[in-house]
């Protein structure tokens, strides 16, 4: 989507999760083709957030986590699911794929999730927006 | 919005609402029609609300929209009163800029310049999940953050003269390595050493026209045609980490309520929570002082090995624009202490400052503003005037117009490889696709950035240089 400096994407889906899980996609697909990564190795992923948007920074900030301080690159997110408490959310997940390799293409760069223009709409369909600053 | 054109070059949105101060925007006609079509403006209104703000708050000529300030802000808090947010650093902390000279002219190296590239892009580890070639400690990297460049120094990456000339002497001395959490250290430790990816790039650069030759031959810049080499990167990984930890930290701390835009979380800067981001912050700065310094020294490597010889190649400066830092201005006709945020800008220090080195405290500091992939960048120096006008900040760059997706769908890495070969630039990178999105169209006129910070009188030019060689991560 257009923005001037960023990327900033929209991802749907039939539940929470799903629309997470997409988002995850989205954020992937702005630096290496995931379909061409082998499902290897698995990572659980644990995130806390006071709310939602939280959640979602803290989940998407996870692929960066893995990138940089394990070159992994994710393939797919199994078993997501999102639990709230009283006052905070909990996200658990897998994050499946593999070791970055010589050869392989990634491209671009993404330094961070933002708050910006985040938006989370429960509206029967799941929509999430993120901005990232690349 | 309303923009009141105050004198030429120079706009200024007038205190109202819950404006503290007011703002001014420094910008030509063409650059302004720019920052009106996105979020600049009322990101730089949303600034001059915050605590502590003082004077005015600053849009430099290259500024676009950010998330919360907008890249290409400064503003100044009040040491007391007055607010520290990561936010108005930005996520790459100390994203800058160092220059090399050389005493080789463009037809010394003409024939060897694929090879230079080749071999410099063998040297320095560059493109999303390439990890560097030291395999560092815990306590190492900590050290690495508390000392900055001297740590790489010392470990014969370059000499104490580049520390010299390094913004901050290559180290701030109020870094913590303590207050940087364990995920910022993971992601630190296999990315010391290099470039990264995007918008960051080395260049071999020539010097094309010399503008003012007295700060110029300061600088160590005398002729047409001599190469230069310019470094931009910043404290990758560790830095961004460092942003997102204290961003969610003050967030459970203060909550989000009342912030028109949750990225403008901060902390009194008096604060315990104010004082560690600082800290950390500085951490962050010092990484990548050291990052830029081991980049130098495997280009002097590679220039020795090829060239048969790296005498000369004398750092000029090393740049921040992204950072936080305290330095006394004149506010209100006083000499006070403030706590500047640059985000996406330079510091622009003119004459006689204390902060610079004293090779330049005669013409004032050299102010580097790379352009897009394959275009000029320009050499500038500091003034005097920029201390009243900017806090003594001007441009970092040509600043975006185009996501990278439109880029990406508009152009192709190969072609502009082609159109750039036959302008005589060699350029390589780790993928097409990157090539693609930083295409030079993607970008405003750097040429125009620095003329209005010419006019105003921010940053004077001194030199325009072009590339010869490019190698982008």
């Amino acid at each position: 989507m257009a923005h001037p400096a960023d990327a900033k994407f929209q991802a749907y889906g039939s539940s929470l999760e799903e629309a997470f899980q997409n988002a995850a996609y989205a954020l992937v697909s702005l630096m290496w083709d995931r379909k061409k990564i082998r499902p290897k190795i698995v990572h659980p992923v644990v995130v806390e957030g006071r709310d939602l948007s939280q959640l979602l920074v803290g989940f998407l900030e996870e692929v960066l986590y893995l990138l940089d301080s394990r070159s992994f690159l994710l393939h797919a997110v199994d078993d997501l699911s999102i639990v709230s408490g009283s006052d905070r959310y909990e996200l658990r997940g897998l994050f499946c794929g593999d070791r970055f390799e010589a050869g392989q293409e990634t491209f671009g760069d993404v330094k961070a999730i933002t708050y910006h223009e985040m938006m989370i709409e429960q509206d029967g369909r799941v929509m999430v927006q993120v901005v990232v600053d690349v | 919005m309303e923009l009141k054109k105050i004198r030429p070059y120079t706009y200024e949105i007038p205190q109202h609402g819950g404006m503290r101060v007011p703002t001014i925007i420094y910008s030509s006609q063409n650059l302004l029609e720019g920052v009106r079509r996105d979020q600049t403006l009322n990101q730089a209104r949303n600034v001059a609300c915050l605590p502590g703000i003082q004077r005015t708050a600053y849009v430099m000529p290259d500024a676009h929209q950010g998330y919360g300030f907008p890249i290409g802000g400064v503003a100044a808090f009040d040491c007391e009163e007055g607010i520290i947010s990561p936010g108005g650093v930005g996520y790459d902390i100390n994203c800058g800029v160092r220059l090399l000279k050389t005493d080789y002219l463009v037809e010394d190296v003409k024939e060897r310049r694929r090879q230079l590239l080749a071999a410099i892009f063998r040297e320095v580890p560059a493109g999303v999940g390439k990890g560097g070639v030291l395999r560092l400690s815990k306590r190492v990297l900590q050290d690495v953050c508390l000392r900055g460049a001297e740590w790489a120094v010392e470990n014969a990456f370059g000499t104490k003269i580049d520390l010299e000339r390094t913004e901050e002497y290559g180290r701030m001395a109020s870094a913590d390595p303590a207050c940087l959490s364990q995920r910022a250290i993971e992601r630190g430790i296999p990315q010391l050493g290099t470039l990264g990816a995007g918008n960051h790039f080395l260049e071999i650069q020539k010097v094309e026209e010399i503008y003012d030759t007295r700060a110029a031959g300061v600088f160590g810049i005398h002729s047409k045609n001599q190469i230069l080499v310019m470094i931009h990167c910043g404290s990758r990984g560790l830095g961004h980490q460092v942003a997102s930890d204290y961003i969610r930290t003050m967030e459970n701390k203060q909550g989000t309520g009342g912030l028109p835009d949750r990225e403008l979380v901060n902390a009194p800067i008096r604060s315990g929570l104010g004082q560690e981001y600082y800290k950390a912050m500085s951490a962050a700065v010092n990484f990548a002082f050291a990052n830029r310094q081991m980049i130098a020294h495997w280009v002097r490597e590679v220039f020795a090995k090829i060239m048969g010889s790296a005498e000369g190649m004398d750092q000029v400066y090393d740049v921040c624009h992204n950072v936080a830092k305290f330095e006394n201005h004149i506010i209100d006709g006083q000499e006070k202490k403030v706590c500047i945020h640059r985000k996406g800008a330079t510091r622009s220090f003119g004459p006689g400052r204390k902060e610079i080195p004293e090779v330049y405290r005669e013409v004032g500091q050299p102010v580097i503003i790379p352009g897009s992939m394959g275009t000029a960048s320009y050499i500038l120096v500091g003034t005097e005037a920029a201390e009243q006008l900017s806090f003594g900040s001007t441009a970092h760059g040509a600043g975006r117009v185009m996501s990278r997706h439109e880029a990406r769908r508009r152009f192709r890495g190969e072609q502009i490889k082609q159109e750039l070969a036959g302008k005589g630039v060699e350029l390589q990178s780790t993928s097409w696709k990157g090539i693609a999105e930083e295409a030079s169209q993607a970008y405003k006129d750097v040429d125009e950035v620095v003329r209005v910070s010419h006019e105003v009188g921010i940053g004077k030019l001194v030199a325009r240089v072009v590339p010869v060689a490019v190698m982008k991560g």
